[in-house]
């Protein structure tokens, strides 16, 4: 049984299809990569997968589960993690708050508990406290724990971002373009962070833009271009698949 | 998480002894502050600081709403109001019941946080500027229904309001009258003082320690990043209705005292002004921080009365005649405190230093 | 059903009134994204200048005819609200556009507090009584009555209304304010001066709203430092069930709220069994606004709102 598995998924925006009969299966374990041309439908995938849109018509499953159209927090709850393209951290808040606050899902004190601060409620918040600065120091930006998230550097703001997802404890992790504005060094860097995800045990769902990252670094990929899949499997293949090099060219080589 | 006793010293900067002796001080001057009062100015101002600490205490409860959960609500005299008046409906000869003020504040509060929870679960997911009409909308709805609500059956006695409304009594000892407790003449307005104080400090820790809570952050979250916040697994709409139904409970507790207090409560005390004076307490102490907005809660229910004995006599001495009377003078003020507060110090005068950094520095990519 | 049609007819002139208000609403949130909170005080402003006027001319004794000292109060009322609109967003609102939303919100309530405690000042508390320019004929019109006064606003109202459309779709600014309500950046970036824009939406809101004060306190025969607030938010209201950002939303939201509250103080005491009376006639434009944001919230015709970068 794949993790998450995507059957026919439609969604149009007004005029614009922006993705038909979309179909996909993502088997734990591995690293999936979702490439495309700009505007073939891959963040609009990425919502419809994380519960931000609801989706025309198909549906989608995780962990055999129906998740199509469940509310973003619920989809979360269910295991699905995920990063932003634009980079979204809470600006105001510091590094450590910032992953705290994803350790939220996983912990159960309310307001009852916050008023007494009973014993429970103390145990959660250290552990919350100590889970929050061992994710940070995974990622490699626990130098940088109290300082706020907007006055990082941006190749940290993304690591941040990365490991306020993993502190929701997911079983799949889904990345948008997580090495997007990164040089060449950031990006070696970032996909030893990504390979040390998957040895432990978390899937990962990635876009990317980046072709040597997603060669070197997927067990299998997909490609969208204009809200249609034109190919899947191992990257070598599909490099090779003339389908996608007219999407990406424009045109077969002659 | 910061211990109570950090936070509460966090407040004087100066040695740990130092600390503790300005506590202490603190402590000494709030104790005997009605006696020096009524010796000094007179009675009525110990009447005016109990009036003040119910507003405090509602501008803690706005606070939460506006302040920690970044949602602006117009109406929020909506829950004083409900509070009052179910204390004064179960507390007085109308409907012929007196239940004690130990049953009718839980009851006020319980019933206020109903009402903010039927107002929030339909209208919290709006954008912000819709839910700020809609809950002023909703303030002007329970006023109306207050007012009219006395036929064909009389449930509220409308516009005439409710009177004569039972006092607090604790063990045998009458807020009502004035009682000698070792050796100490108390007069009412004094117990009333000191009960006012003590709740408002609870209020206020309360308050505290929500914000430096697992719900706290989340609401920061949510302020900071709805979207992102959801992502994160944060239920927004049920922790949002969290803030609501606290700042309500908040309101209804305040709602039931003002009621002991007064003696009398009608429709008139709220309108939606008196939404917009806690308001404005809240922006222009500080929104977000707990010490700021009692400041500002402290200084905008003493202030106006201030003026009242001061800008009619000054203006006749200066001018010859009274140009703007005190009432006037305060809406005048408390306009301009807003439009100013937000123009030039949007942090408010006693921000928390997370506050002041978010309304100061501009927003490069605009979620809100 | 005798009272269906009087109601009817007295919705259509409450809902002309409101259209012309929600129009001013409706316009500055296309562009900006406020809500003009200071709008209903900009109409209360424009009914006690004209009222001030009409009795300033008609006291000074130089025997100026009826419908001139009309025309110039109206004219007055008009001058003095366009300048006030222009400088509310001036010093209010365009410092904070950058600003987080709760910012400029916060600033429109201290206006609105400021505009209404300056208007006490100056024209006192009390209810100010419009005489009459025009003396109301009652005309009958199938078992209902409707006077001149009334016709002549929902015909003034369409009029205006006709020519804000024009303005809006036939002439270079009226594009200009379209451009910028889709998006004021690229609207900036293919030369439209923005700022003016929004300068001309406020006025043009403003001079709407000087006329909707005129029309209303000249129907009613009452003028008052606080009549802005609950006709302001019901107006809004009206904006937002037709769509807020959207013109002929605001026109037809008017219009139907002014039935809606007609109809609903009409019937409301059959409806109920006598338990709620006409004084709950606040109410409806309060519940449909409630209505609408829970179930329909881009309104009747849709929203247009711009996408600000």
């Amino acid at each position: 049984m794949s993790l998450l598995e995507a059957r026919n998924i439609r969604k149009s925006f007004g005029g614009l299809q922006a993705l038909s009969e979309v179909s996909l299966a993502i088997d734990s374990g591995e690293i999936y990569g979702l490439i495309g041309p700009n505007g073939a439908g891959k963040t609009t995938l990425f919502n419809v997968f994380t519960g931000l849109y609801k989706p025309d018509a198909g549906s989608v499953l995780f962990n055999g589960a129906d998740v199509t159209g469940r509310k973003p927090n619920l989809i979360a709850a269910a295991g699905v993690a995920r990063t932003f393209q634009n980079i979204r951290l809470f600006a105001n808040m510091t590094a450590v708050e910032n992953v705290m606050v994803g350790r939220h899902l996983r912990a159960r004190a309310g307001a009852l508990g916050a008023i007494l601060r009973d014993r429970t409620t103390m145990l959660e918040e250290t552990a919350i406290r100590r889970r929050a600065h061992e994710l940070l120091e995974y990622v490699g930006v626990l130098r940088h724990a109290h300082a706020l998230a907007k006055n990082l550097a941006y190749g940290d703001q993304r690591r941040l971002e990365i490991a306020r997802a993993l502190a929701t404890d997911p079983k799949l992790l889904a990345l948008d373009e997580p090495a997007a504005g990164m040089n060449a060094t950031e990006t070696a860097s970032l996909r030893r962070l990504l390979e040390q995800i998957r040895s432990d045990k978390v899937t990962i769902l990635l876009i990317e833009h980046d072709v040597k990252l997603v060669m070197g670094l997927c067990n299998r990929v997909a490609v969208l271009d204009y809200g249609k899949k034109i190919a899947e499997g191992a990257p070598a293949l599909v490099q090779r698949d003339p389908a996608v090099i007219e999407a990406y060219l424009g045109g077969a080589l002659p | 998480m910061r211990a109570d006793w950090q936070r509460l010293l966090y407040w004087f900067r100066r040695d740990a002894r130092g600390r503790w002796i300005g506590l202490a001080l603190i402590v000494v001057a709030l104790a005997v502050l009605p006696f020096v009062l009524e010796a000094s100015v007179g009675r009525t101002w110990v009447r005016i600081i109990d009036l003040a600490l119910l507003y405090a205490m509602l501008a803690l409860g706005l606070n939460i709403v506006v302040g920690f959960a970044g949602l602006l609500d117009l109406g929020y005299i909506a829950f004083y109001a409900v509070g009052a008046y179910a204390y004064a409906l179960l507390a007085s000869p109308h409907f012929g019941v007196h239940l004690p003020w130990w049953v009718l504040l839980p009851v006020g509060a319980v019933l206020a946080a109903f009402f903010g929870v039927v107002l929030g679960a339909p209208t919290l997911r709006l954008r912000g500027d819709y839910l700020a009409i809609v809950t002023l909308g909703f303030g002007e709805i329970i006023r109306i229904f207050l007012n009219n609500l006395n036929a064909p059956i009389n449930i509220t006695n409308g516009p005439q309001g409710v009177n004569l409304i039972d006092t607090i009594a604790i063990d045998g000892v009458s807020f009502a009258k004035t009682n000698t407790l070792l050796g100490i003449p108390f007069p009412g307005t004094h117990l009333h003082y000191y009960l006012f104080l003590l709740i408002a400090v609870l209020v206020m820790f309360v308050c505290m320690r929500l914000e430096d809570s697992r719900i706290g952050r989340a609401w920061v979250a949510i302020r900071e990043d709805e979207i992102a916040a959801q992502a994160m697994g944060i239920n927004t709409r049920n922790i949002k209705l969290l803030a609501f139904a606290m700042g309500a409970t908040f309101g209804g507790v305040a709602g039931g005292l003002f009621s002991s207090l007064q003696g009398f409560v009608s429709p008139e005390s709220f309108a939606v002004w008196e939404s917009i004076t806690v308001l404005c307490m809240v922006v222009l102490g500080g929104m977000g921080h707990v010490a700021g907005v009692v400041l500002g809660a402290l200084l905008l229910a003493t202030l106006p009365e201030l003026l009242r004995h001061t800008a009619a006599p000054l203006q006749q001495q200066l001018l010859g005649k009274v140009i703007l009377d005190p009432e006037s003078l305060r809406m005048l003020l408390f306009g301009l405190a807003l439009i100013l507060v937000m123009l030039l110090r949007p942090a408010g005068l006693w921000p928390s230093p997370t506050r002041r950094r978010e309304l100061t520095s501009t927003r490069v990519s605009g979620t809100v | 059903m005798d009272i269906f049609l009087q109601q009817i007819l007295n919705g259509l002139v409450l809902g002309s009134v409101y259209a012309l208000v929600a129009l001013g609403y409706t316009m500055v949130y296309g562009i900006l994204g406020l809500i003009n909170f200071a709008h209903g005080e900009v109409v209360m402003v424009g009914a006690l200048v004209s009222l001030s006027v009409v009795e300033l001319l008609m006291g000074s004794g130089l025997g100026i005819p009826v419908p001139a000292v009309g025309a110039l109060a109206l004219l007055a009322a008009i001058s003095v609200c366009m300048g006030l609109g222009f400088s509310i967003e001036r010093v209010a609102y365009r410092p904070l556009r950058r600003a987080p939303r709760l910012a400029p919100l916060i600033t429109a309530i201290g206006v609105s507090i400021l505009l209404q405690t300056v208007a006490m000042l100056i024209w006192g508390r009390r209810y100010h009584t419009v005489p009459a320019l025009i003396p109301p004929t009652p005309h009958t019109l199938g078992g209902a009555t409707i006077t001149n006064v009334q016709i002549l606003i929902i015909v003034v109202s369409a009029l205006i209304m006709a020519g804000l459309m024009g303005l809006v779709h036939f002439t270079r600014l009226g594009r200009a304010m379209r451009a910028t309500a889709e998006n004021p950046v690229v609207a900036g970036l293919m030369g439209v001066n923005i700022n003016r824009i929004i300068s001309a939406t406020f006025i043009i809101g403003s001079a709407l709203a000087a006329i909707a004060g005129v029309l209303v306190s000249s129907n009613y025969g009452i003028a008052h430092y606080y009549m802005g607030f609950v006709l302001g938010l019901k107006a809004f209201t009206a904006a937002v069930l037709g769509g807020i950002g959207n013109l002929p939303g605001a026109m037809v939201g008017g219009l139907l709220l002014g039935l809606i509250e007609s109809l609903g103080a009409g019937y409301i005491g059959d409806l109920t069994g006598g338990f709620l009376g006409s004084h709950y006639q606040d109410v409806f434009a309060f519940l449909v606004l409630i209505m609408v944001l829970v179930f329909r919230p881009t309104g009747l015709l849709g929203e247009r709102v711009s996408e600000r970068a």
